[in-house]
């Protein structure tokens, strides 16, 4: 086999172009995500009994059924139910939800993890729960769900290809796109598949270096 | 008018009764010792009175005012009443300087830029001025706890509760601890504390409450109780922590 990548530069800014929109899956459906985390961690803690339930049914509908099909339904099946999304927002919509069920799980151990008697402290001295949460809780809470919430969000960037079946032009789709053109199946996978790495190499260098930006206390032990 | 009213007070924890009935006056000035077997009631009682758990039954009034959990102006009471744990609870994210100033900050007690000026007076009340900007973590306990109590008087607190504060220390350190809370009384500052430290209830305290199965038993002058129990239970408290 002879390698030729020749032929794929005419389609760089395709490539750039497929790039861009799977950051920009990633960054919207982790951000939305991270909301809907934040939410559901908080009231599943706290929330009324049937609030909790449903948020549970949520996260384990959710974190135990392929999220190819959860694309699929929400591309497929919500239009007969007269919910129309293009490609890319479904995408997004799919994507959200699905971090989503994940961040809560995440957030809510991060939570937990701090102690009751951090947040009476906070209160003893007079502040608001909001000032609480933000102030006293918030940071360190952050920390200890940094690693997983890191990963989580590699995964999720990795997972954007996904969206690719259902025709949204992201990075994945753009190489389908490509090899149909070029029949240089290697080549063009070659390619995506370092772009891919790429990227999450780039996002964990940047998590590394707010790490050490945020996090500066000393830990125990 | 006392400082504190602490009148026939009953809280129970689903069906256990902690507090039994508590009445108690605490004037301004007092140091106000409670003792008491492990069980007691006296971590309850310091908690019900800032509200960190609700009364049953009776009422808590500091400076004539009626203290409850969903009282409107708890946070204004909160910044009045200063409370140590046994645990410190320092906030392990945020330098010396920023866990004293943080609650006079949000709270609109001090402005920002004089914020330092106050951390450091409250630290060099405790002896610590030096260490403004180490974190926590690197502290001793008995320096943490000294912090702790900075960071307390930093709201210039017009009473001050102190649970077991130095039950958690290595023996060696809490010499240091009792000394700052000794400056404290001489001071003036209004205390209630609950200590194992007889040494301190004996000689500081201006009144002595010994607490029995969520009631108090037997309050009084801290020399007399001691020479003189009334009751087997004081009696037999006092040989025990001898
Ligand atoms: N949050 C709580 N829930 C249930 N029981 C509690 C709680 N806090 C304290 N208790 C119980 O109340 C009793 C008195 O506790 P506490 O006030 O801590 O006593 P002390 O400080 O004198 O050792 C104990 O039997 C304890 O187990
Ligand atoms: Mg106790």
């Amino acid at each position: 086999m002879t390698l030729n990548f020749s032929q794929l530069w005419r389609y760089e800014d395709l490539l750039a172009q497929g790039t861009l929109m799977t950051l920009l899956l990633t960054v919207i459906a982790a951000g939305a995500g991270t909301l809907i985390g934040v939410g559901g961690a908080v009231l599943v803690r706290g929330g009324p009994r049937p609030v909790r339930w449903a948020i549970r049914g949520y996260i384990e509908v959710i974190r135990n059924t392929p999220a190819l099909i959860q694309l699929f339904i929400i591309f497929f099946v919500l239009p007969s139910l007269g919910l129309r999304l293009p490609p890319f927002e479904a995408a997004a919509v799919a994507l959200s939800i699905y971090f989503g069920a994940y961040a809560i799980e995440i957030i809510r151990a991060g939570l937990d993890a701090i102690p009751r008697a951090q947040l009476e402290a906070g209160q003893c001295l007079g502040l608001t729960r909001w000032q609480v949460f933000r102030h006293i809780v918030l940071l360190p809470a952050l920390r200890t769900i940094y690693p997983a919430f890191t990963s989580q969000f590699v995964l999720l960037l990795l997972g954007t290809s996904l969206a690719s079946q259902v025709s949204a032009e992201e990075l994945f789709h753009v190489g389908g796109f490509i090899e149909s053109r070029t029949f240089r199946s290697f080549e063009v996978y070659a390619v995506i598949c370092a772009i891919y790495f790429a990227l999450v190499m780039a996002f964990k260098l940047a998590f590394a270096g707010l790490e050490r930006l945020i996090f500066r206390w000393p830990m125990r032990r | 008018m006392a400082l504190v009213e602490i009148r026939d007070v009953h809280k129970s924890f689903g069906s256990v009764e902690v507090l039994k009935g508590i009445t108690l006056d605490v004037e301004k000035g007092d140091i106000v010792t409670i003792i008491g077997r492990s069980g007691s009631g006296k971590s309850t009682l310091l908690r019900c009175i800032n509200a960190l758990e609700t009364i049953d039954r009776g009422e808590i009034r500091i400076e004539g005012e009626r203290i409850a959990a969903d009282m409107p102006n708890l946070r204004q009471l909160r910044q009045r009443v200063g409370i140590v744990f046994q645990a410190f609870n320092l906030f392990p994210h945020l330098t010396v300087e920023r866990n004293i100033t943080l609650a006079p900050v949000l709270t609109g007690k001090v402005p920002k830029e004089k914020a330092r000026d106050l951390a450091l007076d409250v630290l060099a009340r405790v002896g610590l001025a030096d260490k403004i900007d180490a974190w926590p973590e690197q502290l001793s306990g008995g320096q943490q706890q000294r912090v702790a109590i900075a960071r307390c008087l930093a709201m210039s607190p017009h009473l001050m509760l102190f649970d077991e504060v130095t039950s958690a220390l290595d023996p060696e350190l809490v010499g240091e601890v009792l000394k700052v809370m000794e400056d404290m009384a001489r001071q003036g500052m209004t205390m209630i504390l609950v200590t194992h430290e007889m040494g301190f209830a004996r000689t500081v305290a201006t009144k002595l409450v010994f607490m029995h199965q969520g009631r108090v038993w037997e309050q009084g002058n801290p020399a007399e109780l001691f020479a003189d129990p009334k009751t087997p239970e004081l009696k037999n408290f006092i040989s025990s922590v001898k």
